[in-house]
């Protein structure tokens, strides 16, 4: 290994400033540290603070491959001769050496390994963490806040942004089938079978982001709704007899006391066609956002102070990202689009519409609203 | 005086008239015996060359023969999943991270500890809860059981995540095994539902109440919930609804119980299993794992031509 320039030795300095500031914060803006080792002790809710740290973790051990990956690419693209006679691995490889290995004992040695470890920290775990046993159940007595198993607390949380036949049935559904369509709105050739970012970009960040956004929802629904399902900051009490005076109103009430615009709000057709065409317009704007996203080249940090840069990485697309567009059949672009924009972009906007603009529906109809 | 009786069938067994005494033939007999037995015993000193081995294992498991090796894996049922061979860079650990390995683990720890509580369960309304208490408090080892069977199925459903996420990084769904990962999305629901199920069979406050939060976004179904989008007007009802189809009834009681736990402990394991043969079966189809792979390169792409 090289020396860590100075240069990387500022930047983690940097980060590590940064890290301790935050978490300063944090320690300063905690006001009951017992409600917070209360939620963060549950035995139910080890599993998602374990997340916190294991997706961190392997988020790095997978960024770390594909940034080697990447730098042997950059070598060998910028010079054919190497690129022929190489083995194109970072892994060791001399000439002599077989490719493959005997599966006994070579892999099974290390299944075995593998199992016998998993076995020693599930006995471990139980040894000293009970699994939750409440009272007798009882129909008569709501639990407050009543909440799913850690893992539907993403689906539990949509609640709050969307109608139970979207956030319970339909987004399930779509993020079910977006899944399964993944692999086949997928291209791009490359990267198949070994960790890549600088080849794959755009693929890596959608489902990146999907990923990020599925466990802050469960963070969000596990850590910070308490009782009433009311919105409680880390280290906050959850009081019981909290009162929030919330007033949610619908987009085309607010449209509406705008002057020379309040036919909107005044039957139930127009509400509806304002809610289509809001709808309407937020795929267009999706698409287009999307459409201009996938044609970004990469992105560094440092275009964040430089407008000049930031401004031709915005305008200027990426030309390898414009071979794999073109590679993209109809069908494929408009399949992605459609889930990037119903699942991706329509949770975080209704997210932020409701917590910023505390807006509950964008379109009112007489059987569904959205 | 008559001969003892036994002493007498000897005599008539081996024809021979005693000539030395009784002790000194018993005598030559054990020596005799011994020597052969000492004989034998060093053919066991090679467990591996005993009938009995030989018939368990079918092969010699001779390490330095390569020919054998792959016969360890092929001539075994359950480690013939394997090739005999693969990419040699792919037992490093940081290239599958294992999860894969380890969540079918886990569901064998799972069927493991689930049947072993079935001995102590009654998904009955009446005695469901009692047994709960009954296996935590009476049961030798019945807590660690229920601790396992729990803590092993909230682990397994974070590796199947993580697995998830890397085959995206590795980019392993692309072609050839795009279907496979498609299989593998319905494990990721089976298993999530698998959970779920579970939750409520203790039939505590905990799981009554998540089992009741979460079947009620049942009820909002389009076209198939009484309270969701088109519901009135295809005349559904709290009582012929999808949530009713799912409980058993109108609310979470006795039925739901008894779903939950036939969904649980049969129906979705058995679905389930189905589904890990094909995702396993498919692996090895689709060219065993996906990598490492030799790195490919951007200007080597091929890009269609415009017509």
């Amino acid at each position: 290994m090289d020396n860590p320039k100075p240069k990387s030795r500022r930047n983690k300095l940097i980060g590590l400033i940064v890290v301790v500031v935050l978490l300063g914060l944090f320690v300063y803006s905690v006001a009951d540290w017992h409600q917070l080792w209360k939620i963060l002790s549950a035995p139910d809710n080890v599993p998602i603070v374990a997340m916190l740290f294991l997706m961190p973790f392997f988020t790095w051990l997978g960024i770390r491959q594909a940034a080697a990956n990447d730098r042997l690419i950059g070598e060998l693209e910028s010079d054919p001769k190497l690129a022929k006679t190489h083995h194109r691995k970072v892994e060791p490889w001399r000439p002599g050496w077989a490719k493959e290995l005997h599966v006994w004992p070579y892999l099974v040695r290390i299944e075995f390994l593998a199992a016998v470890i998993v076995t020693v920290v599930l006995y471990i775990w139980s040894i000293t963490l009970n699994a939750p046993l409440e009272e007798p159940s009882n129909p008569n007595l709501t639990m407050n806040p009543s909440k799913a198993p850690w893992y539907f607390l993403g689906l539990q949380e949509m609640l709050v942004y969307f109608d139970p036949w979207i956030a319970g049935v339909v987004m399930p559904s779509i993020i079910m089938i977006g899944l399964m369509v993944f692999p086949y709105v997928d291209s791009n050739p490359l990267g198949n079978g070994y960790y890549t970012i600088r080849q794959r970009r755009f693929a890596v960040a959608m489902f990146g982001w999907g990923f990020l956004m599925w466990i802050l929802l469960i963070f969000i629904g596990t850590f910070i709704r308490g009782p009433g399902w009311i919105w409680f900051w880390p280290g906050q009490t959850w009081d019981h007899n909290t009162v929030v005076f919330d007033r949610n109103r619908d987009l085309h009430e607010i449209v509406a006391t705008i002057p020379g615009l309040g036919f909107i709000g005044s039957n139930w057709v127009a509400k509806m066609i304002f809610g289509a065409i809001v709808v309407g317009g937020f795929y267009v704007i999706g698409a287009l956002f999307f459409h201009w996203l996938m044609k970004r080249g990469q992105f560094r940090f440092s275009y964040l102070v430089s407008p000049k840069k930031l401004r031709q990485w915005a305008t200027v697309s990426d030309e390898f990202e414009l071979k794999l567009l073109s590679k993209t059949s109809i069908l494929q672009y408009m399949t992605f689009q459609f889930f990037a924009v119903s699942v991706l972009l329509a949770m975080p906007v209704k997210l932020f519409l409701r917590h910023v603009f505390t807006i509950k529906y964008v379109w009112v109809t007489p059987w569904f609203n959205i | 005086m008559d001969e003892p009786k036994d002493q007498k069938e000897t005599k008539q067994l081996t024809g021979e008239k005693s000539d030395a005494g009784l002790v000194g033939r018993a005598k030559e007999t054990a020596g005799a015996l011994k020597d052969r037995a000492f004989e034998e015993a060093k053919e066991y000193k090679d467990p591996q060359q005993t009938q009995l081995w030989k018939s368990i294992f079918r092969v010699s498991h001779e390490r330095s023969d390569p020919r054998n090796r792959s016969l360890a894996i092929l001539s075994n049922v359950f480690l013939h999943l394997h090739p005999a061979k693969i990419n040699r860079d792919a037992v490093r650990y940081q290239y599958t991270w294992g999860m894969g390995g380890i969540t079918f683990y886990l569901f064998v720890v799972l069927t493991f500890t689930g049947v072993l509580l079935m001995f102590y369960y009654h998904p009955s309304k009446i005695v469901a809860f009692r047994d709960i208490l009954y296996l935590e408090h009476d049961v030798p080892f019945g807590k660690l059981l229920r601790n396992m069977h729990r803590w092993a199925a909230h682990l397994m459903v974070i590796t199947t995540w993580l697995h998830m996420f890397r085959v995206v990084l590795t980019g392993s769904y692309k072609k050839p095994r795009e279907f496979n990962w498609c299989v593998g999305v319905v494990l990721l629901v089976l298993t999530l539902l698998l959970s779920f199920t579970g939750y409520l069979l203790p039939d505590d406050q905990l799981g009554f109440w998540a089992v009741t939060v979460g079947t009620n976004m049942a009820r909002a179904t389009p076209m198939l919930g009484n309270e969701g989008p088109f519901g009135a007007q295809l005349g559904l009802t709290p009582y012929n609804d999808v949530r009713f189809g799912l409980l058993g009834g109108s609310i979470v009681d006795a039925n739901a119980l008894l779903r939950a736990y036939i969904w649980h402990c049969i129906g979705i394991p058995l679905v389930a299993s189905i589904f890990m043969a094909v995702h396993f079966w498919r692996i090895r189809k689709d060219g065993g794992i996906s990598g490492p792979a030799p790195v490919m390169l951007e200007s080597e792409m091929k890009v269609p031509k415009k017509k």
